[in-house]
């Protein structure tokens, strides 16, 4: 399979603090990747580096034949990279509706009636076409999340990274979600998951890459990954 | 229900007229005087709503913008004895460029900090201007104002005029935007910067857009007043007290609509001259403060919030 996405030797640091230390990776369009590790491993400052909301310091990042390593987070929306937040970010003031017609607009350029029934499509496919007209501040937890990964499929990805989209929720509503990306990546979308509900990851991913400290420290299939013995000691010590 | 745009411009149109005709009327001259600071305070207050309001940027350095188009104003008519509107379209321009200046200052500062930066350059300007002679320094200017023109019986009336002009030009600009893509996106960053760029929103160029679009309408909200008063000086065109009322109108009448700001300059505008004339013009500031506190407290969403609130309750 083609590489959709190939970040190499990505570094970045705070001040003195190396959060990413010369990080490659490269994944394959249409491929359901895990990305776990311990706390402050690394792990969202490297999709902070991949959608734009932080700026890598060294290294390059190439997203569908684009080095988008220096373009603001908005452009690379508009190239095809979505991502949902580990602590949700609605538009709060807005409905669940106007929250997609953001993007609608924004991406795809579409306005009025045609945005409305797009969104309510999508919206349709989430399971959350009932909550259309709420005001997304009065949304449940699972909803919100919910809400977060139907507005970044407003943005029609081709790449859509989910940022612990199931933190905090019951096991039943974990299985919705999963269902829900399941689905997604069904019709073709690339699936960077973060989640630290390893049921969840295994279950999902094809593939696992861990960090830990800013390095990758494995990369392999699900089951590799957890017999891995450096990944066994980043997440319980030695 | 949002208002259709034949019927929101037949309704300005109306008003327009009939402010235009109150001025070739023979209404006591001081309704004039009094009616000026309250439709300038329509233009100030729906100008400070596009980025306050429609982007939640809270601009404190309003005084800065009103005193930069007063004195952009007083250099065309000093220097070339520019006619009035050339001194407010230089005013509006000189302010749009500070708007964008100040624009670029919110690439790095947000909330509480970017207010902060906003009332530094109140203090910068006032500086500059304390310290340059040709618009006469801390002492000020005494002008000698042309006659009227355009058939009007004095310059007061024609200033009233121009000024109703002003404010239906500048509530039909916060209402096309807010309608518009850009109020769109402002509102999305307002939310959540971070969600609104990963949404595809360019947020830097849509808060340069809020800024110097605001900025331009309060320069020119400003750019009348050295004609208003025959006179220009320092302390009193950078007086906070701008920034104060200017901030309480789209408060008071519900922040992020462009109606909000509309009755929020109405009422406190009229208020506070009928409170000036009947009072003491000292207390006049006090309303824009009692006012202030009380609907932060009992309605944070203004009277239009109010209004909202209501009808969903007698539904």
């Amino acid at each position: 399979m083609e590489a959709i996405l190939e970040v190499s030797g990505v570094t970045k640091t705070f001040g003195g603090f190396t959060a990413l230390s010369d990080v490659s990776l490269s994944v394959s369009a249409g491929e359901r990747l895990g990305l776990i590790g311990p706390n402050g491993s690394g792990k969202t400052t490297l999709i902070n580096c991949i959608s734009g909301a932080l700026l890598n310091d060294s290294g390059s990042i190439r997203f569908a034949g684009h080095e988008v390593s220096r373009r603001a987070a908005h452009e690379r929306t508009r190239l095809g990279i979505a991502r949902s937040f580990q602590i949700p970010r609605p538009f709060r003031t807005m409905s669940v509706l106007e929250n997609l017609m953001v993007p609608l607009a924004y991406v795809g350029g579409v306005a009025g009636g045609r945005a409305r029934d797009e969104a309510m499509s999508i919206l349709d496919g989430m399971g959350l076409a009932a909550k259309a007209g709420v005001t997304s501040s009065q949304l449940s937890q699972v909803e919100l999340r919910k809400m977060e990964l139907a507005r970044a499929m407003a943005a029609s990805p081709k790449l859509l990274i989910s940022d612990e989209a199931m933190a905090g929720l019951a096991g039943a509503e974990v299985d919705e979600v999963l269902k829900i990306l399941f689905e997604l990546n069904a019709r073709g979308i690339t699936i960077i998951m973060i989640e630290h509900i390893m049921q969840a990851v295994m279950s999902f991913s094809q593939r696992v890459v861990c960090l830990d400290a800013g390095r990758i420290i494995c990369d392999g299939t699900p089951q590799a990954v957890v017999a891995n013995p450096d990944v066994q000691r980043a997440y319980l010590g030695d | 229900m949002p208002l259709s745009n034949t019927r929101f411009w037949t309704g300005a149109g109306i008003v327009l007229a009939a402010l235009v005709a109150m001025a070739f009327s023979g209404i006591n001259e001081y309704v004039f005087f009094a009616g000026f600071v309250v439709l300038q305070f329509v233009v100030l207050a729906s100008a400070w709503n596009i980025l306050g309001g429609y982007a939640g940027y809270v601009n404190f350095g309003v005084p800065a913008f009103v005193a930069t188009g007063a004195y952009a104003a007083l250099v065309m008519f000093k220097g070339l004895g520019a006619p009035l509107v050339v001194q407010i379209v230089f005013g509006a321009f000189v302010a749009g460029v500070l708007g964008l200046l100040v624009g670029l200052l919110t690439l790095r500062l947000r909330g509480i900090f970017f207010s902060i930066a906003t009332v530094a350059v109140i203090f910068i300007l006032e500086t500059v201007v304390l310290n340059w002679r040709f618009v006469g320094g801390a002492s000020g200017l005494q002008l000698s104002r042309p006659g009227p023109s355009l058939g009007f019986e004095s310059y007061t009336r024609m200033l009233f005029a121009v000024m109703a002009v002003m404010a239906v030009a500048a509530v039909g600009i916060s209402r096309y935007l807010q309608h518009s893509h850009v109020g769109q996106g402002l509102r999305a960053l307002r939310d959540s910067e971070e969600a609104a760029e990963c949404s595809g929103v360019p947020t830097l160029r849509l808060k340069l857009i809020a800024c110097t679009v605001s900025g331009a309408l309060l320069g020119a909200g400003g750019a009348p007043m050295p004609m208003y008063l025959s006179f220009i000086e320092p302390a009193s065109s950078f007086n906070l007290s701008y920034a104060v009322s200017t901030l309480a109108m789209p408060i008071i009448g519900g922040l992020g609509h462009w109606a909000g700001p509309v009755i929020g300059a109405l009422l406190l505008g009229s208020l506070q001259q009928i409170v000036t004339v009947t009072i003491s013009s000292e207390l006049n500031v006090l309303v824009v403060g009692v006012l202030l506190v009380v609907f932060v407290v009992i309605a944070p969403e203004g009277i239009l919030g109010l209004v909202k609130s209501w009808k969903r309750s007698s539904k």
